[in-house]
């Protein structure tokens, strides 16, 4: 009875929240438009990251280098190569995927501090290599006249259009990682978290599972790094880095580590709080370097949990005032 | 290849290796005592040099000024010890990783605002006419980095066997709980572990920023470099940190010479691949499972 009136909740506020989605555009603002669809963006990868550290414990510091390969492989072959930009984009997750499976495992023969390291290690390297492969990427000049994408004569150009294309994409993103953590590789990724010789000893191939779930992962990052390529049409080296990489790690803190709806929550939150805060200079990025302390010390599954936490303590404890 | 240009590279290579083997220290010093990688290691770097700059600019006299910029990156270290690592003592090391990353973002947005994004030096501590050494020119800073290297590892090691503070830091490093029978109190080492590590990384930042300048942003590197040195050194022991931290800065100045200087960054990254996966077997040995 409680699980079905759980459910019907939370059904009641996913509805409430595409509704709002959706009705946002019509209200003509373009200011909001566009921080939403940057939202809707920064959210795939945050959901992917939360898949990779919520769920299977496992951290990543360099994940800005996967959303950064997907943006310049759907660049370069839309642009330079002329490849539709739909396929582009498949090319690009596909491609951005392998690469992570490939090297998913040499990576998790590391763990925890090591594993960290090394991950941080990957995505510099993979930045250096936009910057410095400017026959390809454009260098730190940039890689300019990326087209949009269209179906038939109807063409992602304006914002209007486009938002519904990323949404649509987002949603589409969180409802499969929902299902893929309700799913057989869901409680292997748990069990894997849990612990790791237990979950070998049960016939998972950790390695496997954790290979399998950073492709998954940077398959979301690329996805979303395409979307942004497409979005602003120019892209260079800059939003790819460490401080990027970083921000992703804010937004699955802030979101809940192992919540896949709050990564939409912690992505509008680390990105609202640039828009108002960045002109004042990099106040911002002292409150997200705060947050990440604070948070992990009060609440490490994150701050949706935190709170979720804290509302079942306080709830049970009028129940029992109640009686 | 002329023999003065390999002795040049080899010059740089072992002043900046220098730095990382001081950086490297400082992440062993923590880790060994703690099992928490530091993430902010390189921001204590940064902060040293950025510091001294200030103090210098209020027209300090250069010694006094340098000896209290390292008191105050001590007093940060000491500072973030208590209020970020000591409430999450029993976290995971996911957490732990985190919360660190937090303190290095912290850290280096607020030095970003407060000294900008440009790049600061300070004035050599002895002239900086180069002198000659086989046909090679050699800042006499390079002098001074190396010798307070040689200096630091000496003191170090010292501390590390001739005093009790040390061998209370040792015996914390070598079984955490067996120190805690015998009163060392796991907190205090903790806490000492990380006001040396800044200590460290201050007097690094401070010697190295005539040379290379100093930035807001250059943690995040020095930090990696800082990293594989000490990764190379097991995270044990004082000597294979500098071997490792020499060996990194020399490779690094000899590829930049001979290859790119613009992968100059990616050796780092080459070495830090090698020795983590060459050695993770062993460097995983003590670290449980999280």
């Amino acid at each position: 009875m409680k699980g079905l009136l759980r459910r019907r909740v939370k059904t009641a506020v996913l509805a409430a929240l595409v509704i709002l989605l959706a009705i946002v555009p019509l209200l003509g603002n373009m200011y909001y438009t566009s921080v939403l669809i940057v939202i809707g963006i920064h959210a795939m990868v945050a959901v992917g990251l939360c898949l990779l550290i919520g769920y299977t414990g496992q951290v990543s510091l360099g994940h800005a280098a996967f959303y950064g390969l997907g943006a310049y492989i759907a660049a370069v072959l839309s642009t330079t190569y002329h490849i539709n930009p739909w396929l582009a984009m498949v090319l690009a997750v596909a491609a951005t995927a392998v690469f992570a499976f490939a090297i998913g495992f040499p990576i998790f023969r590391l763990r925890g501090n090591y594993l960290a390291m090394a991950t941080l290690g990957l995505g510099i390297i993979i930045w250096i290599l936009f910057r410095e492969l400017d026959g390809v990427t454009g260098g730190q000049v940039g890689f300019p006249g990326i087209p949009a994408p269209s179906i038939g004569g109807f063409a992602f150009t304006s914002d209007f259009r486009y938002y519904y294309l990323v949404w649509g994409f987002c949603l589409a993103v969180m409802v499969a990682s929902q299902n893929i953590v309700n799913s057989r590789i869901g409680r292997a990724m748990r069990a894997v978290r849990d612990s790791e010789s237990a979950s070998q000893s049960l016939g998972i191939s950790s390695v496997l599972v954790k290979a399998k779930i950073l492709a998954l992962s940077a398959a979301c990052a690329a996805l979303a790094g395409s979307l942004y390529a497409y979005y602003v049409g120019f892209i260079d080296p800059g939003p790819f880095g460490f401080l990027f990489s970083v921000r992703l790690v804010v937004m699955a803190v802030v979101g809940g580590l192992a919540s896949i709806w709050g990564a939409i929550f912690g992505a509008a939150t680390v990105r609202l709080m640039t828009e108002f805060l960045h002109p004042f200079g990099d106040i911002d990025v002292i409150l997200f370097g705060l947050i990440l302390i604070v948070v992990m010390i009060l609440s490490p599954q994150g701050v949706t949990r935190g709170l979720a936490d804290l509302w079942r303590r306080v709830s049970r404890r009028l129940a029992r005032q109640a009686r | 290849m002329a023999t003065w240009q390999l002795v040049q590279y080899v010059v740089t290579g072992i002043t900046v290796g220098s730095i990382y083997a001081i950086v490297g220290l400082g992440f062993t010093i923590i880790y060994s005592v703690t099992g928490i990688i530091n993430f902010a290691q390189g921001e204590f770097v940064m902060l040293g040099g950025m510091v001294a700059f200030s103090l210098i600019g209020l027209g300090l006299p250069v010694p006094i000024a340098l000896i209290l910029s390292i008191a105050l990156v001590t007093l940060v270290g000491v500072v973030f010890n208590l209020v970020a690592i000591r409430p999450a003592r029993r976290a995971s090391t996911i957490t732990l990783i985190i919360i660190t990353i937090g303190g290095a973002l912290l850290i280096r947005a607020i030095a970003g605002l407060g000294w900008g994004r440009g790049a600061v030096s300070l004035p050599p501590f002895t002239g900086d006419e180069p002198l000659s050494f086989l046909g090679a020119y050699v800042v006499p800073q390079s002098l001074w980095v190396m010798g307070t290297t040689a200096v630091l590892m000496v003191a170090f090691y010292l501390l590390l066997n001739r005093t009790l503070v040390g061998k209370a830091l040792k015996a914390a490093a070598i079984n955490r709980r067996a120190a805690a029978l015998v009163g060392i109190d796991a907190r205090t080492m903790s806490l000492i572990s990380f006001g040396l590590a800044a200590a460290m990384g201050a007097i690094g930042g401070i010697v190295i920023a005539p040379i290379s300048y100093a930035s807001y942003d250059m943690g995040v590197m020095l930090g990696l470099k800082g990293f594989v040195a000490a990764a190379m050194g097991g995270f044990t022991g004082v000597w294979g940190v500098l071997l490792g931290g020499l060996g990194l800065g020399l490779a690094e100045s000899l590829a930049a010479g001979y290859i790119s200087s613009a992968y100059k960054d990616a050796i780092a990254l080459v070495f830090l691949f090698a020795v983590l996966l060459i050695r993770s077997r062993r460097l995983l040995a003590g670290e449980e499972e999280t």
